[in-house]
């Protein structure tokens, strides 16, 4: 197979399982990140990937071949790390056409393929200074650079964009997203940012407890999340318990949800109603009544919290459709049952 | 933090003590020595106030340059051995866990406490013919009979470096634990062995502190005058060594104080050609 497989790999340190009997296979060509809270195992997992880490058992395969055992520097993997580790000694050019000067390249094609890969991440002219005298994505875009110098057959990056401020943050996602589309190289990302997973990936792996909770598309993940987990990180979300009257009735908050099919099973389950599709309504008008305890308006959208006899639900709305509610006001609140999603919890 | 610039003279006060300390530990000493460099030797007593160059004009000799050139070599010998030791044994050190570098650190530091007279000591049995190692070589079948490995060059650098080598270590290790470890990584991604990655990744990094300490190892040896005279033969002897024979034995002031005032000034340019050099090499 093509790609990437990676077949019942556990980790462990101690007794503490990073990863466990995880496995996952990623087709040629595609994006994926690896996404969770810190200690889900995800940087663990990059860095088996690398060779980085040894696996307690498992094994990784690439293109077919079994590299579980091949040493770092001969996998031929780029990688871009979290504290980009920029060799402080060389100059700019000299990072990037590091990978060449290793394998003996001759200084003029290491200058060549240095200044055509500087183009490449919009730095051109940039060779000859010191790193020490770059911005912050200035240095995040050589360090992308240095680890595409050998065409490697994965990108592998641990949470790249972590030192970038805000905008540019969302700005060199999009760039990122748009080099490995045109490279068309097999792409590993690290993050613990949703927004990031949601921009650039083909194949979004959300992680827990060293444990792969959901791998699908980002539009898949947060319309259908697999669990409660799931459906709490990716984006905001509200979470209500929900339970089976005699009547067979789904049931949030002793109201009934009409055309909600109720969870099969006996175990507890809840749903998952993403603010943007709650609506507000008159009193007695919604599914359910409260009260409202918080309007946040941030101008493009705007977050009404209500408190609905203890969970409190939050709806976003745009202000084109404007709902006047103020704090205290007694509001009904409408969910919409083919926008909930039955979970685990 | 900003730093703003003492306004009023109070803002010195933190300086008067130690300022008064090297005063009257070191700038009225030195002062005094580089005085009495140029007095005249009394053999009856001690010297006498008089300004001569006599002093300095009898050093310029084949036998002073050729002791001084000797100290010159093994200070610099002793200094690329320390750090060709204390450098990788200290970056494997560093990864370590902390009780494995706590341990170390300590012993280190407890040879700190060995005085240069045990040192010598020390180093003098073990390299003897009746008790020292190479009876260990015999029993082992390594060697047909103990010999004496002193007095000789080998044995003057051999102790002359145990004494250094805990202050390499000590000036080299934090440096090497603030440095950030996926450096070395990177390297690895980029096709690089481990080993071929610390020699163009890990030690460049940190030339500056190389050079630092190869500079701070050299001072300390050059200032050594009891391991080259019990580990050595007079050949051996190191300007220091000369510097106390002068100054105690043969009670000429003067003319140790003008040796002293030579090494020092011969160590003071050797150290700014290493720094100018390093500055020269930043800039390219």
């Amino acid at each position: 197979m093509s790609g990437l497989a990676i077949n019942d790999v556990t980790k462990q340190f101690g007794d503490f399982k990073a990863v466990d009997s995880l496995d996952l296979s990623v087709p040629h060509g595609t994006f994926v990140c690896l996404l969770g809270p810190s200690g889900c195992g995800k940087t663990t997992l990059l860095r088996m990937i690398a060779g980085l880490e040894e696996p307690t058992s498992g094994s990784i395969v690439i293109d077919g071949q079994d590299i579980t055992g091949v040493p770092t520097h001969q996998r031929n993997f780029g990688m871009v790390f979290q504290s980009l580790a920029l060799f402080p000694h060389l100059s700019v050019g000299d990072n990037v056409s590091y990978a060449l000067r290793i394998r003996g390249t001759p200084r003029e094609e290491q200058r060549r393929r240095a200044d055509e890969l500087l183009k490449l991440v919009h730095l051109p002219g940039f060779a000859d200074r010191p790193v020490a005298k770059l911005s912050g994505g200035q240095r995040q875009r050589v360090a992308i650079a240095r680890a595409l110098a050998l065409s490697p057959r994965l990108f592998l990056l641990d949470e790249p964009m972590s030192a970038l401020d805000a905008k540019l943050r969302e700005s060199m996602q999009v760039e990122l997203r748009q080099l490995q589309q045109r490279l068309g190289i097999t792409t590993i990302v690290v993050t613990h940012d949703q927004r990031e997973a949601m921009t650039m990936a083909d194949l979004v792996v959300v992680m827990g407890q060293g444990r792969i909770r959901q791998a699908a598309s980002p539009i898949e993940i947060y319309r259908k999340p697999a669990d409660a987990f799931v459906a709490d990180f990716i984006g905001s979300t509200n979470l209500l318990e929900i339970a089976t009257d005699s009547a067979g009735r789904a049931m949030v908050q002793g109201a009934a949800i009409p055309g909600l099919a109720p969870p099969n099973g006996a175990a507890k389950a809840s749903i998952s109603i993403r603010p943007e599709d709650v609506r507000i309504a008159a009193a007695g008008a919604g599914t359910l009544d409260g009260t409202v305890t918080f309007v946040r308006d941030l101008g493009a959208t705007i977050e009404t919290y209500v408190d609905v006899g203890g969970p409190t639900i939050v709806a976003v709305t745009t202000p084109r459709e404007r709902v006047d509610a103020k704090a205290g006001d007694r509001v009904g609140v409408v969910l919409p049952a083919e926008s909930c999603v039955v979970v685990k919890s | 933090m900003r730093r703003e610039a003492p306004k009023s003279l109070a803002d010195y006060a933190p300086l008067v003590f130690p300022g008064l300390m090297l005063i009257v530990f070191f700038v009225v000493p030195f002062s005094t020595m580089i005085a009495v460099s140029f007095f005249q030797r009394d053999p009856a007593g001690f010297y006498t106030v008089a300004f001569t160059l006599d002093n300095y004009g009898r050093f310029i000799s084949l036998f002073f340059g050729r002791v001084l050139g000797f100290s010159l070599m093994l200070s610099v010998l002793v200094a690329i051995c320390c750090v060709a030791i204390a450098f990788p044994f200290t970056y494997l050190l560093t990864k370590q866990s902390r009780k494995v570098q706590t341990v170390w650190l300590v012993v280190l530091l407890s040879v700190l406490s060995l005085s240069e007279v045990i040192i010598g000591f020390a180093w003098s049995t073990l390299f003897s013919r009746t008790a020292g190692i190479t009876n260990l070589f015999v029993w082992l079948g390594l060697m047909n009979e103990p010999v004496a490995l002193l007095p000789s060059f080998g044995a003057v650098l051999t102790g002359m470096v145990y004494q250094a080598l805990p202050y390499t270590v000590l000036v080299l290790y934090p440096a090497l634990v603030r440095l950030d470890p996926t450096l070395l990584e990177a390297a690895r991604t980029l096709g690089s062995s481990p080993v071929r990655a610390f020699f163009n990744v890990v030690v460049p990094a940190l030339r500056n502190t190389v050079v630092a300490t190869v500079i701070m190892v050299f001072v300390f040896a050059l200032g050594s005058y009891l391991l080259p005279q019990i580990l050595g033969r007079p050949q051996h002897w190191t300007l220091s060594v000369l510097i106390t024979d002068q100054a105690i034995y043969q009670s000429n002031m003067p003319f140790a104080a003008a040796m002293a005032v030579f090494l020092v000034l011969i160590s003071l340019a050797l150290v700014g050609l290493t720094l100018f050099a390093g500055r020269k090499e930043n800039a390219l």
